[in-house]
């Protein structure tokens, strides 16, 4: 029965899990109890391996990693940033953590589900055989997955912030964790972005070099842009010159850039769309 | 058929004032013990012996068991009998477990959803468990009570929030800084509530206290009862920086801790956090660096305020725990009164005690 299923379906049940995830929190924050970690961790593992499927029977049939295109993209940004979660999340000791990336996974999931026409151009063998080229955009949007846990991170500082320093301690703000472990969290998250990102940056560099007509100025203004944006924000933070909200903001304005910079990626694409599809079915 | 009968019977502080409690506290609960293996039909029994309650939880071939360790307890403690009827809790069957489940929840505790409750009734079990006086039917309630316990600990909001003003101004800690293991704390003055405040950090793994008054000599009394070192008091601008929360309790007419001291402190320190609890009346922070970055300034009304906030909060919860409690003591009572009924005839003789096991005295 499992074996009929096709690749949408597979990544329409992850999406199903993580939005479970998502009303499993909401519920319990909205009945005034704790949220269930292990629930909601359970669950978002579950869809991952679903989402792990799906993106596993595009990338046999594209000869290579999913990302041709921009539905695809959304797709392993998403499940990228669900892979950090599910390796660091345990450390964070945070359900809200879990319940934030269960929004963030369904949102980026339903979102890319939704918009049949992101899937309506699906190219293969875009890396044309070059595992080089290949490393560098997975690793590229691997980054930008961290971003995302970096920009949920964020979002959970600000409302400690706010609740700190409005006064008001009880209620769903009891569920935070602290702000000086939001802040480390933020710290380390937007490092390994970074250095993520500069990795890709250097690989995709040597193969640009050697054709600089492969790669077009809007994408390439786009990419690093972002880059320049992330390591700024970081050696700021590190000087002690972007701290607290202000550095919170940010890393919210580097993960919206990431998202923003997506398209300008997914139109340079090289070769032209290969082969051309109208998706059906779910 | 008769059946034989779960009881609880006691007093507690919702009709015992403190006065009464203090002649009403066992003294050696083992004694009591030896006193009711010649209780006749008394075939289970368990004490809970705490400050603020006395019961004893009990199954018996009739509600005369009960009867019996009440007249017991009163020609122990030399207590008027009739005294003890009046102010006394006795409730039997389905409503005994309701109690029980309800006392280990916090829900009938004088600071509600307080979690101490919780580690007496297990001691209480343990140690009626260690005298051989538990059967299967208080074996039973008891770990249905435990279980009923966490589950509203965990689910309800009964328990979250602290309600005192000293442990709110550690949970605003805990709120920023996490742990509060190598966090360094400064007091600032020598006022009572500011001494409680630095226990409770104390308390809570802070290990790092220094204290400084504008009379170094008690400021030395204080810091030697709390363990920690002294900082002159003329110093406390230049060794801001130092610390990572700050305790004000000073008796000064004006404030002792200004803006500018504040904002050039954190320029020292930018990254971390710092957390200033006034307590002190006349303010002792100026209100202004609550702007600050990186500062999070609380005053007193403050603390008083999240601290009823907190109260409210539990208070609030007290009919859904209750709920779900009662629909649980239902569920234990259709497993239990079966066993009750099949229990009709006279059961063995509750067990000789051990003379003395652990952890007999009262608690605090």
């Amino acid at each position: 029965m499992f074996a009929d299923l096709s690749d949408r379906q597979w990544l329409w049940c992850a999406a199903g899990l993580y939005t479970a995830g998502l009303l499993f929190g909401t519920v319990s924050l909205v009945r005034g109890g704790r949220t269930s970690g292990t629930l909601i961790y359970a669950t978002i593992l579950a869809g991952y391996l679903l989402q792990f499927i799906g993106l596993g029977i595009r990338g046999r049939a594209e000869g290579g990693c999913p990302l041709g295109n921009q539905f695809e993209i959304f797709q392993f940004t998403a499940w990228s940033a669900i892979t950090l979660y599910l390796v660091v999340g345990v450390t964070f000791r945070s359900s809200v953590l879990g319940y934030f990336t269960s929004c963030l996974g369904a949102a980026l999931t339903l979102l890319s589900l939704s918009m049949p026409a992101w899937d309506a151009v699906r190219r293969s063998h875009i890396f044309g055989g070059n595992p080089w080229l290949e490393f560098h955009a997975s690793l590229a949007i691997f980054s930008y997955g961290v971003f995302g846990l970096l920009a949920l991170t964020a979002a959970l500082f600000l409302l400690r912030h706010y609740s700190l320093k409005s006064k008001h301690l009880g209620g769903w703000f009891s569920f935070l964790p602290s702000i000086r472990d939001l802040d480390h969290i933020e710290v380390r998250l937007l490092g390994t972005g970074v250095a993520l990102l500069t990795l890709a940056l250097v690989f995709g560099a040597v193969y640009w070099a050697r054709d600089t007509a492969a790669v077009g100025h809007v994408k390439l203004a786009a990419t690093v842009a972002v880059w320049v944006v992330s390591f700024a924000a970081f050696a700021l933070r590190a000087a002690g010159r972007l701290l607290a909200r202000g550095f919170a903001w940010t890393c919210l304005a580097i993960f919206a850039a990431a998202l923003l910079s997506l398209r300008s990626v997914d139109e340079s694409r090289h070769p032209q769309p290969a082969q051309v599809q109208v998706r059906s079915g779910p | 058929m008769s059946e034989s009968c779960l009881f609880v019977i006691g007093a507690t502080h919702h009709t015992a004032p403190i006065g009464v409690r203090e002649k009403l506290a066992l003294g050696s609960e083992s004694g009591f013990r030896q006193d009711l293996a010649g209780v006749s039909g008394l075939t289970e029994i368990a004490v809970l012996n705490t400050c603020n309650r006395i019961e004893f939880y009990g199954v018996g071939v009739d509600e005369g068991a009960a009867d019996a360790v009440q007249a017991a307890y009163c020609a122990r403690q030399r207590f008027d009998p009739a005294e003890f009827e009046r102010i006394r809790v006795r409730l039997t069957g389905r409503d005994a477990a309701l109690h029980l489940f309800e006392v280990a929840s916090g829900l009938d505790s004088q600071l509600l959803g307080e979690n101490e409750i919780f580690g007496q009734v297990k001691e209480a079990y343990a140690a009626a468990q260690s005298c051989g006086t538990t059967g299967a039917v208080l074996n039973r309630v008891f770990q249905k009570a435990f279980q009923a316990a966490k589950h509203v600990r965990t689910q309800t909001g009964i328990s979250s929030g602290q309600v005192s003003v000293a442990n709110v101004a550690v949970e605003l800690a805990t709120n920023i800084f996490g742990s509060l293991a190598g966090m360094r704390i400064l007091v600032l003055g020598t006022g009572e509530i500011g001494e409680a405040a630095a226990r409770a950090f104390r308390s809570r793994g802070a290990a790092d206290l220094a204290v400084a008054g504008r009379r170094a000599n008690r400021a030395a009394e204080v810091a030697g009862a709390l363990g920690a070192s002294t900082v002159l008091f003329d110093e406390r601008d230049s060794r801001l920086a130092d610390y990572d929360i700050v305790v004000c309790s000073t008796a000064a007419p004006a404030a002792v801790l200004g803006r500018s001291a504040i904002a050039s402190a954190m320029r020292r320190r930018p990254a971390r956090p710092l957390l200033l609890i006034d307590m002190a009346v006349p303010r002792d922070v100026e209100p202004e660096a609550a702007g600050l970055q990186n500062v999070f300034l609380y005053n007193l009304d403050d603390l008083a305020r999240i601290a009823e906030e907190n109260r409210s909060a539990r208070e609030a919860e007290i009919a859904r725990c209750r709920a779900i409690l009662a629909h649980r003591a239902d569920g234990l009572w259709r497993h239990v009164r079966p066993r009750l009924m099949a229990m009709a005839h006279p059961g063995p003789a509750l067990a000789q005690p051990d003379p003395d096991p652990a952890g007999q005295a009262a608690s605090p």
